[in-house]
């Protein structure tokens, strides 16, 4: 196994979970019915739990403190796709991010329950039957609400095309792919967005939405090398205030 | 001090969030044993869910359960070598859940479904007359469900692989 390509993609996935955790928990009190603000909250809880099985693996690879790694870091040395970085928007856009973005980890996770490296792969085993949770509820709202009323389904139809090309680099090829490959860590980004096209296609048209042209597809790569927008620095800095207040903190 | 003794008292600890089930018959302790003079005592748990804020507080019960039963030392470990799923809840355990009024998770096959998560009983009246609501609930491991016989809502322990 290659240390670097493996912490490489235990750092992209980590991030990935720590900031959609970050984002899903700004909807605890400010969902649009109580069983939608409960829902967020608690997959923002798996999340960052998640994320933290993950920071626990990185640590026993070499790094530094789950929390350390987690809280005091700058906004350019995080690893996440920019999709999950993006604010919440409305609660169409945050439904359809949450569609997109589940349905890829749910199905990172199957694979990599598989890994020659046992550590994720025991990790992955029990992420992907909790993420299942999170795929049934974009589900269930999409459906729902693709197919709903005309302004339902027009604002869905906005929400995918705007995110569209930003779930795109969810799959951004990093430069250890083959290692990844070769060495049976990751069946690798490639094969994991044929798997997951295949999947979400079934629930779109289901939901009345279309995907937008393969012409106009233009994937927003940049994310797991530290490129990011405006939007995450806030985000981070809100989320490590308190332990840099007092990194010894304990609540 | 020997290993049964330590499953014995485990089966005091109860769950902190659901107090009438220990976390023998939650089927989080994955494996106990203890050092050849038997002074020191190893445990290993899993959680429920990943997320679990009780963990820790879990630990803690684990390791002052067995300082009070005579052990001088206790090592509790953390870990996802036997990942947890709802299966592993005891005959005992599932009857204590209906008691707190949790309707027990359904028995899978190594998947789970949205029939096998509405396929359940009330458990106030036993009637399968019921819709789930969502599937979050107050803690990570529940779900909300209503029942149309007893018109009563009640959680269910999710199932989970």
């Amino acid at each position: 196994m290659n240390n670097t390509a493996t912490k490489e993609l235990l750092y992209k996935m980590a991030d990935d979970l720590l900031i959609i955790g970050h984002r899903n928990s700004e909807w605890t009190g400010l969902g649009p019915i109580l069983e939608e603000d409960i829902s967020f909250s608690s997959m923002a809880q798996d999340k960052i739990g998640q994320s933290q099985a993950l920071f626990h693996l990185l640590h026993e690879l070499g790094e530094q403190e789950p929390d350390t790694v987690a809280f005091a870091r700058g906004a350019a040395q995080f690893h996440n796709c920019q999709l999950v970085e993006l604010p919440n928007g409305e609660y169409d856009f945050s439904l359809m991010r949450h569609f997109l973005f589940d349905h890829a980890d749910q199905l990172r996770f199957e694979l990599l329950a598989n890994s020659s490296y046992e550590p994720l792969a025991k990790v992955a085993r029990k992420v992907k039957g909790e993420l299942k949770y999170h795929v049934f509820h974009a589900n269930t709202w999409v459906v729902k609400l693709g197919s709903a009323n005309e302004e339902s389904h027009t604002r869905m139809q906005a929400a995918l095309n705007q995110a569209w090309n930003y779930a795109l680099g969810i799959f951004e090829p990093s430069a250890y792919e083959e290692d990844l490959i070769n060495t049976g860590v990751f069946e690798g980004e490639q094969a994991l967005f044929d798997r997951w096209l295949t999947n979400i296609t079934p629930q779109l048209l289901k939901a009345g939405l279309s995907i937008p042209p393969q012409d106009t597809w233009e994937p927003v790569y940049g994310g797991r090398v530290g490129k990011h927008t405006a939007h995450l620095e806030p985000l981070v800095e809100e989320m490590s205030e308190v332990f840099k207040i007092d990194p010894s903190a304990e609540w | 001090m020997n290993e049964q003794e330590i499953w014995q008292a485990l089966e005091n600890v109860m769950d902190p969030e659901i107090p009438t089930i220990s976390m023998v018959d939650m089927g989080i302790i994955t494996g106990v044993k203890t050092n050849d003079s038997f002074t020191k005592a190893f445990v290993e748990m899993t959680p429920t869910f990943s997320g679990c804020p009780a963990i820790k507080q879990m630990e803690q019960m684990v390791q002052e359960k067995l300082l009070e039963i005579g052990f001088e030392e206790v090592e509790v470990r953390t870990t996802f070598n036997k990942p947890w799923n709802s299966n592993l809840i005891t005959e005992k355990g599932r009857q204590h859940l209906k008691k707190h009024g949790l309707a027990p998770p359904p028995k899978h096959h190594g998947e789970i479904t949205q029939e096998l998560l509405e396929n359940i009983e009330c458990p106030f009246c036993g009637s399968k007359n019921v819709d789930l609501k969502t599937p979050f609930g107050p803690t990570l491991c529940r779900s909300l469900h209503y029942c149309n016989n007893c018109l009563q809502a009640f959680e269910q322990f999710k199932p989970v692989v």
